[in-house]
């Protein structure tokens, strides 16, 4: 494969900031990330939600750079700044034209430290953010995906969702944000990325002397608790007006650390079709499902964490066919795969599906940029370089063997939505 | 460094050839990446669809990958999964798009697999059962979900019964369950044709080539039965405010869609009506609107207008999602912001902000094969010349308030717009704004 990924280089400042940098010079572009490793796998009861609101709690602006003056200066240089916040991490970032790359460096090195969280602006955003859950809780699948990650996770802080629960969304204070933010963001705990044309000792004195004089604590220690092992099947009902059902199965898998999460990547992409073209009708679940007539679509999930989640398939069921018959099938699906493993086809094609996939996902420096930047938060130095030789190395037998392991009765967390007659609503 | 300015794409390094058979074909060649993007349109929208069918352009697209007189719908599936590769249909109003893309070592099987599709489709009665039931699945869900409903209820209020734009590409349960696949049959017959098709192929492949790999495929395809093009005219604006309301039960927030007829691509103040666009509801953190609903009132999430542009007259829309008791407040500051948009001139500062805005963000548009052929179409589609993004620039900075202010004036009107709130049911404010 000709390869389009020059040298990365690593670096780390006096103060502990992660860099990492690699040169691209198809296009006169720079795409420049600060990720923070906090998320809301880091929120104790009663401060969920709080990663996100700090989120957006450093758009509202510094002494230097007040509420309002990057996105103007930003969208004038016509580059592109967002931010998100994940359940392992915060991320920033900001891709422009390589001659305008200095405005998102210097404002991403002051907001690290000079966030001011004016108490009224912190008030406002308080209904912003309540009015962002108010809109996911108008779909149904997010009330679905709430409580199966609820009951998955007793313990550890993956049980909620990202934007928080609303009764703490309420009760927050601007002092509970702000401390989460002077506790969290700071050099050691930080990885600042760039891809893009730019010469990388030039990139990397610009960056020391923007960062190198940001006070230098130790790493904060990360609130964290461990999920206890699950003692048997779990399963979940939700009812919400509508006219269609969904049923989720997950099973509890290891981290992106562990050697078996890649193996697992290669059987979703069987089972699913996941990680190849976007829709893939040949998969075992499609085949089973959708083209059976029980499900108008089937997808799945499994993403890189930082500790043990969950690996989940979610079905959208047709009229008049139930959340049974759907489960009736994937669990056969499941047990022939158990028992006949996967074909050497299935292999190849799985394979060949990874190669594509990771060479249209890395095509623009913003993709590459926040994959480098996930490295840093999954302690995975060679994530992104080492992906694909550890994806293509997995064996039938890997996969065999990770589906009897993991894809067992005793490690399942199923969810159902109900959808029940809106007319009724309310009598 | 690779030049910028040789490498926007113009005239000088698009291949661009006509076949005999009407297909223009473009072709720009990306060495910067390992796949290769196919991007291609057909005169084959729902324009050219009847009310009681609607639905059936986007059904016959979506049915052109169920099988052919060659494969059956396993083997086309098998034929592009097997090499990572991915090929769709879909149909907008007034074409049908198809959207491909492979490692560019696999080019001529995804061509291969296009032409044979688009030429040779059997339509076979079981997927057809299969594609319609998903799609009412499809129907069903959207019909609680309240963006869905605000938006369709907005459009349906802007044009009349009789335009093609007060219809959805995806039909509704009564007109899916009406299709057979006879009518899928006809509507290939009669309009899908290679006579306008536009043909774009961007990334790292040489040029000679893939145009002998489309003059091996598509070369040949011939539809003396093809239609003519269909336009659609522009209808009657909205005199005064007409107001839709939908209940969605169940849910916790509104949406907000209004809209007025906004221009078309070829227009002469598009430009011009872009910019007030953004001023009003995009540039910065969603323009004047986020900054006056959302970051001064906190009153939405998400409160941003958007201005497509396409043949004819797509709506200008503004969109907000808010608590039920915030719904009057917000549509008043909404239409505060369009008054002002459309009786005062933009400043000095909001003019060359975005005009730096549009020049500047072109080298990120221009990044991925998908963006570079999405702009060759465009400018081969709308006839707006393969120069027009080296021209792009001195035709932003040519743009003056007045041109703005005219702009706004021309297509906006605070008295005159739809305004539809789709959620809840109303507990006082929400019902009587509504």
């Amino acid at each position: 494969m000709k390869s389009i990924m020059p040298q990365t280089t690593r670096h780390t400042l006096r103060n502990g900031l992660t860099v990492i940098l690699k040169e691209v010079h198809s296009a006169p572009i720079i795409s420049w990330w600060v990720g923070y490793k906090v998320g809301s796998r880091n929120e104790p009861t009663g401060k969920t939600g709080i990663s996100h609101w700090v989120e957006h709690m450093m758009f509202k602006g510094t002494e230097r750079f007040p509420a309002g003056a990057l996105d103007r200066e930003i969208d004038r240089a016509g580059g592109q700044w967002n931010a998100f916040t994940f359940m392992d991490y915060t991320m920033y970032f900001e891709t422009l034209p390589a001659d305008k790359i200095d405005i998102a460096m210097e404002a991403e090195a002051d907001r690290m430290a000079n966030a001011i969280f004016d108490p009224e602006e912190t008030e406002s955003e308080r209904t912003v953010i309540i009015s962002e859950r108010q809109g996911l809780e108008n779909q149904p699948t997010f009330w679905l995906a709430e409580e199966v990650r609820g009951a998955a996770f007793r313990v550890h802080g993956y049980h909620h969702e990202i934007i928080g629960d609303e009764t703490d969304l309420r009760s927050m204070t601007r002092d509970d944000l702000y401390e989460h933010y002077r506790r969290h963001y700071c050099p050691a705990n930080a990885v600042a990325v760039a891809v893009g044309a730019f010469d990388s000792a030039a990139m990397l004195a610009k960056i020391e002397s923007l960062f190198g004089s940001i006070e230098a604590r130790g790493a904060p220690e990360l609130f964290a608790r461990q999920e206890p092992s699950q003692q048997g099947e779990r399963r979940v009902q939700v009812e919400r007006p509508g006219k269609t059902a969904f049923y989720e199965i997950c099973h509890r898998i290891p981290n992106a650390a562990h050697e078996d999460w890649v193996k697992l990547k290669v059987l979703d992409n069987v089972l699913s079709g996941s990680g190849g073209a976007s829709d893939n009708k040949t998969s075992r679940l499609y085949q089973a499902l959708v083209k059976t007539e029980i499900a108008a679509g089937v997808g799945a999930m499994i993403v890189p964490t930082i500790d043990p989640y969950l690996y989940s398939i979610i079905v959208t069921l047709r009229d008049e066919r139930s959340p049974e018959e759907a489960e009736d099938v994937l669990l056969r699906e499941i047990a022939r795969l158990q028992r006949d493993g996967i074909s050497g086809e299935e292999l190849s094609k799985a394979r060949k599906q990874a190669k594509a996939a990771f060479a249209y996902s890395t095509e623009s420096v913003t993709e590459q940029a926040y994959w480098l930047a996930q490295s840093f938060v999954l302690d995975q130095e060679d994530w992104f370089d080492g992906y694909l030789d550890r994806l293509t190395g997995v064996t039938a037998d890997d996969v065999l063997d990770v589906a009897r392991r993991y894809l067992v009765p005793s490690q399942r967390v199923v969810g159902i939505l109900q959808p029940t007659d809106p007319e009724a609503e309310g009598d | 460094m690779t030049s910028y300015t040789a490498s926007i794409p113009n005239e000088g390094n698009i291949n661009r050839v006509e076949f005999d058979n009407g297909i223009v074909l473009l072709i720009y060649e990306n060495r910067a990446v390992q796949s290769v993007n196919i991007t291609a349109s057909l005169h084959a929208g729902s324009i050219y669809e009847r009310p009681e069918r609607s639905g059936l352009a986007s059904l016959a697209a979506s049915a052109l990958l169920t099988g052919t007189q060659q494969r059956s719908f396993d083997e086309i599936h098998a034929s592009l999964e097997n090499i990572g590769a991915e090929l769709s249909m879909r149909g907008h109003i007034h074409k049908l798009g198809l959207f491909g893309k492979a490692l560019a070592e696999d080019l001529r099987p995804l061509l291969e697999t296009a032409n044979e599709t688009l030429r040779y489709p059997t339509f076979p009665a079981e997927h057809f059962e299969r594609l319609r039931g998903e799609r009412l699945t499809w129907l069903q869900y959207s019909s609680f979900d309240t963006r869905y409903r605000a938006g369709k209820a907005m459009r349906q209020a802007l044009y009349p019964a009789s335009h093609p734009y007060h219809y959805g590409t995806y039909g509704d349960e009564q007109t899916i369950a009406s299709i057979n696949e006879a009518d899928l049959s006809l509507f290939h017959a009669g309009h899908m044709g290679p006579d306008g098709m536009i043909l774009v192929i961007v990334g790292d492949v040489d040029s000679e080539d893939a145009m002998q790999m489309v003059r091996e495929t598509l070369g040949d395809w011939r539809n003396p039965e093809q239609s003519g093009v269909t336009r659609a005219d522009f209808p009657e604006a909205p005199s005064g405010t007409e107001r839709q309301t939908v209940l969605v039960p169940g849910k916790t927030q509104c949406d907000i869609s209004m809209g007025a007829l906004g221009p078309a691509r070829g227009a002469r103040d598009y430009l011009a009506a872009q910019i007030a666009n953004s001023v009003l509801g995009e540039f910065g953190m969603m323009g004047r609107i986020g900054k006056s609903v959302r970051e001064e009132q906190g009153l939405a999430y998400y409160a941003y207008s958007h201005l497509g542009g396409g043949h004819g007259p797509d709506p200008w829309i503004v969109s907000a999602g808010v608590n039920p008791d915030n719904v009057g407040k917000a549509i008043d500051s909404i239409l505060a912001e369009i008054e002002r948009l459309v009786s005062e001139a933009v400043s000095d500062e909001d003019l060359a902000d975005n005009q730096s805005y549009f020049t500047g963000r072109l080298p990120l548009r221009l990044e991925s094969n998908e963006g570079i052929a999405s702009h060759i179409h465009a400018m081969e589609s709308y006839n707006l010349g393969l120069n027009y993004l080296s021209e792009y620039r001195d035709m932003i900075y040519q743009i003056t308030q007045d041109d703005v202010l005219g702009a706004a004036q021309h297509y906006l009107d605070p008295t005159n717009m739809v305004i539809a709130v789709a959620g809840p049911e109303p507990d006082g404010s929400a019902a009587e704004s509504a």
